[in-house]
């Protein structure tokens, strides 16, 4: 990591860049220097609208749809590119700058095999003959350590996994050996497990060929693996930059500070109610099917008591969501059933009184589709409350305006606006004043802050919790995200493959011995430690990671 | 002489201080217009020029109108609408003012029409002169004053039986969405079923066995319509109904209804009303079609199909009396489609690039 600084290759000064909206150009990015050398790696890193992608696009001389460079220079390997042409610039893309974005399953085309799609690049650039080209990438495929390296490529992008789709995407970057690739969060949309395998190819690989990238990320813990160098940004603004070592221990800024603060968010444990009370949830030998399908549900149980969190994890398609569209009766179960205080609830939602629909409350992961966009702040809130109790007029404002409060939003500003107009974390606050509306016992939370920025997800969690202790509520926190569940849960069920593997209080969850799916899923989940991948890959042994890895 | 040599110099002039204005596209349009006008002054002569000068004439005046009329609108509307207005390109505007006109005409017909609609004034066929403006027809009523009736007579009919099949279709279209099941399929199958037909046969066969009045046109063409507009609703409210919002609103324990007002229909509007233009416009043709054959709106209703027809002697006279009422058949689709463009290019994310 230390080694001495080489040949410059990228060299970024004074970059403006400026995106149109409402009819005026408004700045982006606001004076950005950067420089890289050949086979370094620079972490850009920032919240959602830092400016980290403009950058990362702008380093192949390239500005989207609706954003210009309005000043500045971007040279590489001594070319300056904002005044080259397009077709020159156009020369480099491919052959000496490659680009590998967040979603493979999105950027691959699904009508062509993965190999023809590799190879398209080094042989529309004469760089090798198609057959050597596809022998070159077998070796990639093998080299990335991809399942069946002779064979895989002959698939279609469909036809394998998100994990090996990603390192298929890492490998056509690297067909035409660029001199530079830049990496969009390319491992944002995995699960953990499959992240870590996907986090040591592309370090195994940007080694072996001595590359120089740039990792865009929002995840600090990512970014200490990959990178030599990160440099922080907000709002199009150079916060600080540093070795990554000297960066994690000793950041110089405020805003840094707090950004690797986030994860220290905890609350003390409750255990449950020892008076006899009944839960408020439970969940009795569920098996669950969508029509036609297998059995995605297999005799799942477990209770939820008054007044505490329990957090369901494991990685996407475990059935975390499926168990919540049963208890919320959208998708009645095979066998089994969801008991209410005691009292079993009607397996349809249809069948259900008003009262216990109110009961079971739900906020969802994607605020921009659980809210809808034409109506107005105040309907969306006061529906719920108007429904369930009937409220009108100057009382049903008061009850909006008190819900307002309650989430931390002044109802004077917010009343009457559309949600579209809102930020992401505003939004999320929203969707949980109307579940809070309802005035229910128990909500489920359905990767509430997967899709916001650290700083804005521990608001949303410190405000789930005030709530929980104001209104005495029952959470049931659908994750993946260890690290979120350890701050907020008191209990924790771990799912895999539609069956609970591990079920217990949060402290024992965390202490080992641990059932051995959830000490995969633990040991997963990457750590401030620059050295921690080392370190694991070590334990493991390189073939025995992510999907590969023996769970017993 | 003096015409053309003022033609020329003004074409040069322009150019030039196109060019020196650095106007790119006015510049290479005016001056490859100079480089036409020359052949065309050869072959054509002075009527070909004039011509051209009288075309780019009303070109410009059609734009002067349209500006001015959407600054009109923009003065006279709220902030919110009138920020939309801004954004409207000149064709649009074009498009409003002549739909406005139509309107008022059709509105205020026996105040502006000078003579009624079945009135006998004149002899049959007789020339313009001061009393009828566009001259008589067949049986010497004032052309004029039955355009001014038939935009009341024709675009109210269009417009009443586009109403009645987007009643039905929309309908139709986001019960199936939101209900799916059977009643998705049946709904979809009936409307199938009613597509199979060809349109103007089953409009024929439907006018023959119950007569041609008003009312059985308005049903034929509703039914013939409300299909399509069932298909484009069904499509756009299926997209809607997956959001997370239906989600949490149905397991609220709303009814369909509600879904249906206060959480679908918001948000389908744009195409359905880009829709409505469209379909406003076939109908409008299908009507005008029908009355031609003799089967639409029955004389001595004035109605911008039949007048085309029983002109048509006209036509091999030379005189263009019975392409009047076909222009202002014309002009009101252009009109439409023009604002209904715009409207398409709003609700799509085109407008981003």
């Amino acid at each position: 990591m230390n080694t001495p600084k080489k040949e410059v290759l990228l060299k970024i000064r004074g970059l403006e860049i400026q995106g149109y909206s409402d009819e005026t150009w408004v700045d982006i990015i606001k004076g950005v220097d950067l420089t890289l050398h050949r086979g370094e790696v620079l972490g850009l890193i920032g919240e959602s609208g830092a400016g980290k992608s403009t950058i990362g696009a702008a380093a192949m001389g390239y500005a989207r749809d609706g954003t210009r460079i309005s000043a500045g220079s971007i040279e590489f390997d001594g070319m300056e590119l904002t005044t080259a042409s397009e077709s020159e610039r156009r020369a480099l893309r491919g052959s000496r700058i490659a680009y590998v974005a967040q979603s493979a399953a999105a950027s691959f085309n699904p009508a062509h095999k993965i190999i023809d799609q590799h190879t398209e690049a080094p042989v529309h650039y004469r760089i090798q003959k198609r057959m050597e080209a596809q022998e070159d990438a077998m070796e990639l495929y093998e080299r990335l350590r991809l399942p069946n390296p002779g064979e895989i490529g002959f698939r279609y992008p469909h036809q394998v996994s998100g994990g090996q789709l990603q390192r298929a995407m890492t490998a056509m970057a690297m067909s035409c050996r660029p001199d530079l690739i830049i990496f969009d969060e390319p491992t944002t949309a995995l699960d953990v497990t499959t992240q870590i395998e996907v986090l040591a190819a592309i370090r195994d690989i940007v080694d072996q060929f001595n590359t120089a990238a740039i990792y865009i990320t929002h995840d600090l813990a990512v970014v200490a693996q990959m990178a030599d160098t990160i440099k922080v940004l907000l709002r199009g603004n150079e916060v600080e930059e540093a070795p990554t070592e000297e960066m994690l221990e000793n950041p110089q800024e405020d805003y840094t500070k707090s950004l690797w603060a986030v994860r220290s968010f905890q609350r003390p444990q409750k255990s449950r109610p020892t008076d006899g009370s009944k839960p408020v949830i439970s969940v009795k030998n569920v098996d669950a099917a969508y029509t036609g399908g297998a059995k995605v549900l297999d005799d799942v149980s477990f209770d939820i008591y008054e007044g505490m969190t329990v957090a369901v994890v494991g990685e996407s398609g475990s059935g975390k969501s499926t168990t919540a569209r049963v208890i919320t009766g959208l998708l009645p179960p095979m066998k089994g059933e969801v008991l209410h205080r005691g009292e079993p609830l009607p397996p349809k939602y249809t069948d259900r009184t008003k009262d216990q629909l109110r009961q079971a409350q739900m906020i969802y992961q994607m605020a921009d589709t659980a809210l809808n966009p034409k109506v107005r702040i105040s309907e969306i809130i006061g529906r719920p409350a108007q429904f369930y109790s009937g409220l009108k007029g100057a009382a049903l404002k008061n009850r909006v305006d008190e819900l307002l409060d309650l989430i931390e939003l002044d109802p004077s500003k917010f009343y009457n606006r559309f949600p579209p107009e809102l930020s992401g974390g505003q939004k999320q606050r929203i969707g949980i004043a109307r579940a809070l509306a309802a005035e229910p016992e128990f909500i489920i939370c359905d990767e509430v802050t997967s899709a916001l920025d650290q700083l804005v997800a521990e608001g949303i969690l410190k405000l789930l919790d005030r709530l929980q202790n104001e209104l005495n509520l029952a959470y049931m926190f659908i994750t993946h995200d260890l690290a979120t569940v350890r701050s907020i849960a008191d209990e924790v069920v771990v799912m895999q493959h539609g069956r609970v593997v591990e079920h217990g209080p949060k402290d024992e969850m965390f202490k080992p011995p641990h059932h051995p799916y959830t000490d995969l899923l633990l040991s997963s989940v990457p750590e401030m430690d620059p050295n921690w991948l080392t370190t694991l890959l070590e334990e493991r042994g390189v073939d025995n990671v992510g999907e590969a890895a023996k769970v017993g | 002489m003096a015409f053309v040599v003022g033609y020329y110099a003004l074409l040069v002039i322009a150019s030039c201080a196109a060019a020196y204005f650095n106007q790119r596209k006015l510049f290479l349009m005016l001056f490859s217009l100079t480089l036409v006008s020359f052949v065309l002054g050869i072959v054509g002569g002075v009527p070909a020029l004039r011509a051209v000068t009288i075309f780019a004439g009303l070109l410009a005046f059609a734009g002067a109108v349209s500006y001015a009329f959407r600054e009109f609108l923009i003065a006279m509307s709220g902030e919110e609408l009138a920020k939309e207005l801004r954004t409207a390109p000149l064709t649009a505007a074009f498009g409003m003012f002549v739909i406005f006109t139509y309107a008022i005409a059709g509105i205020f017909a026996p105040w502006i029409a000078p003579y009624g609609e079945a009135e006998i004034i004149s002899t049959a066929f007789a020339p313009a002169d001061e009393n009828m403006l566009l001259g008589a027809d067949q049986l010497g009523r004032d052309m004029f004053s039955r355009i001014i009736y038939g935009a009341r007579n024709t675009v109210g009919l269009a417009l009443t039986a586009t109403v009645s099949a987007f009643v039905i279709g929309a309908t139709a279209g986001l019960l199936a969405a939101t209900k799916g099941g059977w009643f998705d399929q049946f709904m979809g199958r009936v409307a199938d079923v009613i597509m199979s037909i060809p349109s103007l046969i089953f409009a024929l066969l439907m006018l023959s066995i119950f007569g041609p009045e008003i009312h059985v046109i308005i049903i034929a063409v509703a039914i013939i319509y409300a299909p399509r507009v069932f298909r484009l609703t069904r499509a756009v409210a299926g997209n809607v109904v997956v959001m997370d919002y239906i989600e949490a609103a149905r397991l609220r324990g709303e009814g369909t209804g509600y879904l249906i007002r206060r959480e679908i229909l918001p948000n389908s509007t744009a195409p359905l009303v880009a829709e409505f233009g469209l379909e406003f416009c076939f109908v409008f043709l299908l009507i005008a079609g029908l009355s031609f054959l003799g089967l639409g709106i029955q004389p001595p209703t004035a109605d911008w199909g039949s007048m085309v027809r029983e002109n048509a002697t006209l036509i091999s006279f030379g005189d263009i009396t019975p392409l009047i009422p076909a222009a202002a058949i014309a002009l009101l689709t252009v009109a439409v489609n023009f604002v209904v463009d715009w409207m398409l290019f709003r609700s799509s994310g085109l407008k981003e690039q």
